[in-house]
């Protein structure tokens, strides 16, 4: 059954983008095997339908699951060489560089966030990310180990994982697709792909790309779906070896219980964050406060990473917050397709009523608003920069990840309140600090319990520097070397030509 | 004013037309020497001229250090990021790959090479290697140490600065590109001067360089000749590190100039007198069209060449038949004949000097087995050669011929076939053949070379080491440790809250 493919029109040049809208399954796309069920896509910014994709089910998991089995059995996995890897995964790259206008206007039509950021950030790293990891494709050694060399050798062999799930979320469709995609490939893992239901049509369009670089069939399974059903199923799939997750905790703890469940699959996990970002005395402030504010309102706040709890050292601390506010005003926030705009709207209706209970809740246990908190009364899933300060640590505001462009700010006299403020949370995913004194970078580096310490600068992540959770913000690590490891199982080979076994002992 | 050779091809297996700009490639620009000498270059297939390279010496090498040292501190070393680096390799292998027929012919013609040979295993091999070190430059990292809780310690990974490279006629690209991928990808700039006998390939290939988009002088072409050019290269104050890879007695000089000058790091792949022991259970068929592999392909021309043969004698007597039976199948030719199995050696010079071992053989009392003759009355062309029933004084079996000349002796034991293999002042290769894992396990840890290889001739493979034992060098090209050669290891130790 040949299965509808839609077009898509970019409002600024009226080009009509097509977008496949099957499951992607061994390089077709297909209907559900079982159910009837679509997903909707919406433009957030206009709140207008963008276009229905085939909903997967539990079954089409297992198809696809089937077809990325079959293929790590005979056409990937151990079958095919690192040079063939780095080949295939580069190509991709290069088509990704070549069809970055239609990639960078699906993802603005769909996310929201601004064109420019979209196809120059968002897409330049992710070929910036293919392209790392196709350089490590024929890279991945083992040891080869001393024992006795007169009777024994013993090597290691980092071998692939095997199938992979893999479950993205909303925030950076395409940009989190490539961090997924390139170590898997490259450690010789195939995937079966399931992008957030709020906004699959980058997903489904790489998946074109899969076909045309030369992958072959069952390598790469995309399987748009609810997170309950397709990512459920992937969780707690007998035949997935790996299953690597981006999201919420909450549904982070979820994924990890259903693979102690089933098969006891590994799983890496990187969740929220609530990350502290701290103002020194010494700080340049002018530049501390463009930081600050890329902290926070990058994606519309919708950030893992965002720099969401801001401490400011006292006798800084009313000065600076001016400063900050004043920033804030500077962005302007709407439609992506306007080249005035540096930011965008929330991804979806859901997130928006989230983020503005939260921005509720802040009035209402007593916050102090010194920027935002009022809708605006034109379409689109708006919220301009929000700033709180007097906060106290019990607030919602200061405990719960809100994922959205809402700060809350409070103060610190001392280095060691600084960090006990700042270590207080759950979560240990990033943390700032700004200081023009070099040991006490050092030391607060040093102290602060997150996987990624930013000294004077926030934000700002490299596709050859590991990235990761502490705590509860998740386990594992992606970019850089270390992301290998998630997709590679170590083998030892232990080879006797010299022993002979006496026996009985 | 800098000339530009082209020559239209017609042959059955290659059509159509080249051009190479023959002067030097200096800061991007095409530049004639400074004393305007030229040096002819002759195909070696018919002992006819070509075309004029230029002749470099001292002054033009200042001129190359001038501008790969200005690239180095403004627009080259760290200050191309290192992803960046390696996109612009990478770029650089796509446009290999793009004009890898037109590289080949030129590659073929200049060094006498069969041209499937040279599309097949020469290009591809540049453009693997080209394509493997872009992917090491964002990766090549240092190290953070504890230590303790005052001091914040870690290494740097850091370019050394202008390094200079010196490659032979044999494989002129391929070994060129050994050099060059690791040395870019690091951030260092580059001289590279290939042999003056084979310099038109890497001259084609300093345009594609400029193509790619590499700054200028991060890269630069001196043509000329080894006491000229070469000396002014490894004597230079300003060149921080020479990679060399050719004979042991032109290392040695070499060496000895850093020594004398100022102590820059020095890397040399030198000759080798490889040793290729086949025991009585090998495969047979196979040991035999290996080891004639090993000793015949490219004429012997190779530094690895399995020219010391040792066979155990149980299969002796039928190793010989059947190894002489391949040698004397190979036809020599046009390497752009589809019939051409053999290919002369690359110039008058090496040939002079593959005869005059031939003679001193034959003087010595050695058994010609085969071949012994030069083949026609054109270019350089010499028999396959196998020499039995030598002793182990004699030149044939203690120095590097580097030409279609093996020599072939009878072993017993498993004792005896190391204690002969590892009897050279070389250490570059060592090939087994045997089905007994025990044995080929064994004999590999304790072979005194830098690569063994196991059922197999020495054919590199980019990506693992290459790089001799003894005296035939040290330091590696090809895989991961080649980065080594190219690397200043910098440690860091910032106080970070000691007090005295």
């Amino acid at each position: 059954m040949t299965v509808a493919v839609a077009e898509i029109t970019v409002p600024t040049t009226g080009k009509k983008i097509s977008v496949p809208t099957g499951l992607f399954i061994n390089n077709k796309f297909v209907s559900s095997v079982d159910s009837p069920d679509k997903i909707d896509c919406v433009n957030p910014a206009t709140e207008e339908f963008l276009a229905s994709v085939v909903a997967g089910s539990a079954k089409d998991i297992d198809v696809a699951v089937a077809a990325a089995r079959e293929a790590f059995n005979t056409t990937w996995g151990k079958h095919v060489s690192g040079f063939e890897r780095s080949k295939l995964i580069n190509k991709l790259a290069d088509l990704i560089e070549r069809d970055a206008e239609d990639l960078a206007a699906l993802e603005t039509l769909n996310n929201g966030k601004p064109l420019k950021i979209a196809r120059d950030f968002d897409i330049g790293d992710s070929i910036g990310c293919l392209r790392y990891y196709a350089g490590w494709a024929d890279k991945i050694v083992g040891q080869s180990i001393e024992i006795d060399p007169s009777t024994k050798f013993a090597f290691t062999k980092n071998e692939p994982i095997g199938v992979c799930g893999q479950i993205i979320p909303w925030n950076y469709p395409i940009q989190m697709w490539a961090w997924k995609v390139a170590p898997a490939l490259a450690a010789g893992c195939t995937i079966v792909m399931k992008p957030s239901e709020f906004t699959p049509l980058t997903a489904l369009k790489l998946s074109e790309l899969i076909v045309e670089a030369g992958f072959p069939p069952g390598v790469v399974n995309t399987v748009p779906s609810l997170g309950s059903v397709g990512g459920a199923a992937l969780s707690l799939h007998k035949g997935v070896d790996k299953v690597a997750f981006t999201g919420s905790t909450v549904t982070g703890r979820k994924i990890q219980k259903a693979a102690a469940d089933s098969n006891l699959k590994k799983v890496s996990l990187e969740l929220g964050g609530k990350s502290p970002h701290l103002i020194f005395e010494s700080a340049d402030l002018d530049q501390a406060a463009n930081w600050a504010a890329l902290g926070i309102l990058y994606n519309t706040g919708q950030d893992c990473t965002a720099g969401s709890r801001l401490y400011v050292q006292e006798s800084i601390h009313d000065k600076f917050v001016e400063i900050l506010v004043g920033k804030a005003k500077e962005l302007t926030v709407g439609d992506g397709f306007d080249e005035k705009v540096g930011g965008g709207p929330v991804v979806s209706k859901v997130q928006y009523d989230k983020v503005w209970s939260y921005i509720e809740s802040g009035k209402q246990q007593g916050a102090k608003l010194v920027l935002g908190g009022e809708k605006r009364s034109s379409k689109g899933y708006y919220v301009d920069p929000t700033i709180f300060t007097n906060i106290t640590p019990e607030m919602k505001i200061v405990q719960d990840e809100i994922f959205g462009p809402v700060l809350s700010v409070g103060k610190f006299k001392t280095e060691e309140e600084a960090i006990k403020l700042a270590n207080d949370t759950t979560y240990g995913l990033a943390a700032g600090l700004h200081s023009n004194d070099a040991n006490q970078c050092m030391r607060v580096a040093n102290a602060l319990d997150a996987g990624t310490v930013w000294v004077n600068q926030y934000n700002m992540l490299y596709n050859n520097v590991p990235f990761g959770g502490k705590k509860q913000s998740g386990i594992g690590r992606e970019l850089g070397s270390h992301a290998l490891d998630e997709y590679i199982s170590v083998k030892a080979i232990q080879w006797n030509y010299g022993e002979k076994l006496e026996w009985p002992l | 004013m800098v000339l530009t050779f082209t020559r239209d091809f017609d042959t059955p297996l290659y059509k159509g037309k080249i051009s190479v700009k023959t002067g030097l490639f200096i800061n991007n620009e095409w530049v004639d020497a400074a004393e305007n000498d030229t040096i002819d270059t002759i195909d070696p297939a018919t002992g006819e001229f070509i075309t004029s390279i230029a002749d470099a010496t001292a002054k033009d090498v200042d001129a190359a250090v001038k501008a790969a040292t200005n690239a180095f501190l403004t627009t080259w070393g760290t200050r191309t990021p290192a992803s960046e680096r390696g996109r612009l390799l990478s770029k650089l292998a796509d446009l290999v790959e793009r004009d890898a027929d037109k590289l080949a012919a030129i590659e073929a013609l200049d060094a006498g090479k069969f041209y499937p040979h040279a599309r097949h295993m020469d290009l591809n091999n540049v453009i693997n290697t080209l394509r493997y070190f872009s992917g090491w430059a964002d990766k090549a990292t240092g190290k953070t140490i504890e230590t303790n809780e005052g001091k914040f310690a870690y290494t740097r990974h850091e370019p050394i600065g202008v390094v200079a490279a010196i490659v032979p006629w044999n494989f002129p690209l391929m070994i060129a590109s050994w050099k060059i991928a690791p040395a870019l990808a690091t951030g260092n700039s580059l001289i590279i001067k290939p042999s003056e006998v084979t310099s038109l390939s890497l001259l084609y290939f300093a345009d594609l360089v400029k193509e790619a988009g590499f700054p200028a002088g991060a890269f630069n072409v001196v043509t000329g000749y080894g006491r000229t050019a070469g000396q002014a290269l490894s004597e230079h104050a300003e060149i921080r590190k020479i990679s060399f890879t050719g004979s042991t007695l032109t290392g040695r000089r070499i060496m000895e100039t850093a020594a004398k000058t100022n102590l820059k790091r020095v890397t040399l792949e030198l000759g080798g007198k490889s040793a290729n022991v086949v025991f009585d259970d090998a495969d047979l068929e196979q040991a035999i069209k290996y080891t004639a592999l090993g000793i015949f392909f490219h004429s012997g021309q190779m530094c690895a060449a399995g020219s010391r043969i040792y066979v155990q004698s149980k299969i002796y007597d039928d190793f010989v038949k059947g190894l002489t039976a391949a040698a004397q199948a190979a036809k020599g030719g046009s390497g752009f004949e589809p019939t051409t199995t053999s290919g002369p050696v690359a110039s008058e010079l090496q040939f002079d000097r593959v005869m005059d071992y031939i003679k001193s053989g034959k003087e010595a009392g050695a058994t010609l087995v085969t071949g012994g003759e030069r083949i026609g009355n054109k270019g350089y062309y010499i028999q396959p050669t196998i020499f039995a029933d030598v002793k182990t004084d004699m030149k044939i079996v203690q120095e590097e011929i580097f030409g279609p000349v093996g020599v072939i002796v009878k072993f017993d034991t498993d004792e005896e076939a190391l204690k002969l293999a590892n009897d050279s002042v070389f250490g570059l290769s060592t090939a087994i053949f045997t089905t007994n894992i025990n044995r080929a396990i064994n004999f590999s840890n304790k072979a005194e070379s830098g690569s063994v290889f196991v059922n197999m001739a020495s054919l590199p493979d980019y990506q693992l080491s290459f790089g001799g034992y003894k005296e035939s060098g040290f330091g590696k090209d090809m895989g991961e440790y080649a980065l080594e050669s190219y690397t200043n290891v910098k440690a860091v130790h910032i106080n970070t809250g000691m007090r005295v």
